[in-house]
């Protein structure tokens, strides 16, 4: 690049492409990036590259949009050290699946292509995951990786140190008499906040065969991210599948939830396994203050009474009952089957969970309860 | 030292490549990028943010900079709930009083005004780490973690790392004649502001490839045998290669790791040897479980 050209516009150039691949670009960071390069020299292409990964890129996300850019910009026969060779996994925070193709052609720099690829993810993010064909469950089950579920808290009796807050008498007090009583700074406390435990009971009957595999691909995000999560899925009988979950690697947590639960697409007896729930797990300290997220579209084999009371039952222990029904989100349905008509009464919240928008529903009431 | 011949060394670092030689010089292996980002941060005078892995040696870096720099370093830890009285400066309340019952014990017969304005003096200060560091420039500032402190803090810090200075009403403005050099460290457990990291140069870390990390391990572990160091190095990575750790191993556990079977004689890596020290290498007792079950594919040939 040792050529009599004036090297500015070729640099502000591509910090311009590199802002239309996605790269958030500020006119400060493309003023950092044309000092960065006047004090490395730029006859050294190594040495611009790594100063504008420096100056341009906020986080790994940006890195890997920025090779690319770098490579087309300036670098088109790719003789540069590409820096991802060692193939390590990174870190980053998920992306957005690509649309099938889009590895095709170069992509970047064209800004239709991302469009697209946005609109059909939203379109996605909005369909009824039991209508998916093969190729976008797969899409789907990439996007449950975006998926951060936050615990929800609760205030405890006890009281921690802040630096802000509620007066500590009694420490002040003590500070004070340190000091042979002198008056001293004033220290401050407030409630401490614990998460609570969320519990997630799928059905797993033959009725909700269609969104099995989305309801527990959602569980293992709440395992995975919530230490104190607990999951069991319902049927004709209860199965503990927490541990089978916390593999990291959801494909491979699926696998071991498939292997443990011995009753898929069976039939359904909610009122007889809620009460196996509440006698073995619930009562004993689990559902204790806890929220409880109940899957399950109320088809009931048993004894809607049964169930009826095991809610009622749940709902005195639980801090607050949710219950996702599948056909909620749908355009006329109505809860009058026996078993949803039982349990509704003693249900705090009833939401839609069909589609990834409204799983990323759930997971924000879920977070506030 | 004369802070004349500090300044006379750091215009004696003027490539990328003599970063790196000096780093090294302290045992610090960086690569070409590391170096020539380090360079850029010395030559315009912006803080650098470094990302990555837990365990990728980004506190070490900041260390070493110092140590080749010959600067003193200082350390502001974050966590949660940090405030300004603890990264910049207090005033030493206990002792003010302590200093008004001994003015009133000698019977002192100055002004009110006197009295106050001799508690606030500079002897009555307690600088915390900002606050140093501005006053001792040039030095080596490491800001860890700062991925744990809360938004308010960190609009406080780009404040200070936009100005340099520091106005404290009683005594005046604190600032450094030459910014000190800053390292801030995350490990990303949440967004930094695009704010502060717009003022910084970024650099992401990663695990080092297989050929450094053996080098790494020789030069702060010399003790460690080379075939040991190799056979170690190579267990490491590919563990890290699985995406089915919690934590999988840095160049720390590395370190760790290849120390311990050096105090045990080892010599070659066997499977036994190797679980029974599994506790320097991965801290989980799922990861635990995992690795065993690895180590048998990975030693039996």
């Amino acid at each position: 690049m040792t050529t009599a050209i004036d090297p500015l516009p070729v640099l502000l150039g591509f910090t311009r492409a590199l802002k239309a691949a996605g790269v958030p670009v500020t006119p400060d960071r493309a003023h950092g990036f044309a000092e960065a390069t006047s004090i490395v020299g730029l006859d050294s292409q190594q040495a611009t590259y790594w100063a504008g990964r420096a100056t341009l890129c906020a986080g790994p996300d940006d890195l890997i949009r920025y090779d690319q850019v770098f490579e087309a910009w300036f670098d088109p026969r790719g003789e540069l050290p590409r820096r991802r060779e060692s193939g390590l996994p990174m870190p980053t925070s998920p992306a957005l699946p690509s649309v099938d193709g889009e590895a095709d052609g170069d992509g970047y720099g064209d800004g239709d292509v991302l469009r697209a690829a946005a609109t059909t993810t939203d379109v996605l993010r909005r369909r009824d995951v039991a209508s998916l064909d093969a190729a976008e469950r797969q899409r789907l089950a990439t996007m449950f990786a975006t998926l951060r579920p936050t615990a929800p808290v609760r205030r405890t009796a006890r009281h921690a140190r802040w630096h802000r807050g509620r007066l500590d008498a009694s420490r002040t007090m003590r500070d004070s008499l340190r000091r042979m009583g002198e008056p001293g700074d004033l220290a401050w406390r407030r409630r401490r906040v614990r998460p609570r435990r969320v519990v997630l009971l799928v059905d797993v009957s033959g009725s909700m065969s269609a969104y099995a595999d989305a309801l527990l691909r959602l569980s293992h995000r709440f395992v995975v991210s919530q230490p104190r999560a607990e999951v069991f899925t319902l049927g004709t009988r209860l199965t503990h599948v927490t541990r089978a979950l916390r593999h990291r690697d959801a494909d491979r947590a699926l696998i071991a939830a498939g292997q443990a639960v011995p009753d898929w697409s069976g039939g359904t007896r909610l009122g007889e396994t809620l009460r196996v729930f509440l006698d073995r797990w619930g009562q004993r300290g689990m559902a204790r203050g806890s929220v409880v997220v109940v899957f399950s579209d109320g088809w009931e084999r048993g004894d809607a009474a049964l169930l009826g009371e095991q809610m009622a039952r749940l709902q005195r222990i639980a801090h607050r009952v949710v219950w996702v029904n599948p056909h909620r989100g749908k355009p006329g349905y109505e809860p009058v089957q026996q078993g949803i008509a039982a349990a509704l009464p003693y249900v705090d919240d009833f939401v839609a969970g069909h589609s990834m928008a409204t799983f990323e529903e759930l997971v924000e009431v879920v977070g506030r309860a | 030292m004369d802070p004349v011949m500090h300044q006379a060394m750091h215009q004696a670092m003027h490539s990328a490549a003599e970063v790196s030689a000096r780093l090294g010089a302290t045992g610090y292996l960086a690569d070409e990028e590391l170096a020539t980002v380090l360079f850029l941060t010395m030559k315009m005078g912006r803080p650098l943010l470094l990302e990555g892995e837990p365990g990728t040696g980004k506190t070490a870096l900041a260390e070493a900079l110092a140590l080749s720099l010959d600067l003193p370093l200082i350390r502001l830890q974050c966590y949660e709930g940090i405030d300004a009285t603890q990264a910049l400066y207090d005033w030493d309340f206990p002792r003010q009083i302590l200093h008004l019952r001994a003015l009133e014990a000698a019977g002192s017969s100055g002004s009110v005004e006197e009295a106050e304005k001799s508690l606030y003096d500079e002897r009555f200060l307690l600088a915390r780490p900002v606050l140093t560091a501005l006053q001792q420039s040039p030095a080596v500032l490491l800001i860890d973690e700062v991925d744990r402190a809360d938004d308010e803090f960190e609009a406080f810090l780009l404040e200070v790392l936009s100005t340099w200075q520091v106005t404290i009403p009683e005594l005046g403005t604190v600032s450094a004649a030459t910014p000190p050099y800053v390292v801030l460290t995350s490990n990303r457990t949440r967004e930094l502001h695009d704010a502060l990291k717009r003022r910084c140069l970024y650099h992401w870390i990663e695990h080092p490839g297989l050929d450094r990390e053996v080098a790494i391990l020789r030069s702060r572990a010399p003790e460690v045998a080379d075939a040991l160091a190799r056979q170690v190095v190579g267990v490491v990575q590919q563990l890290r290669d699985r995406d089915d750790l919690l934590k999988p191993p840095g160049v720390a556990e590395t370190l760790d790791w290849a120390r311990a079977l050096n105090h045990l004689g080892t010599t070659n890596l066997d499977l036994a040897t190797a679980a029974a020290t599994l506790g320097a290498l991965v801290k989980y007792r799922e990861d635990a479980d995992r690795v065993r079950q690895a180590l048998d594919r990975m030693l039996t040939p």
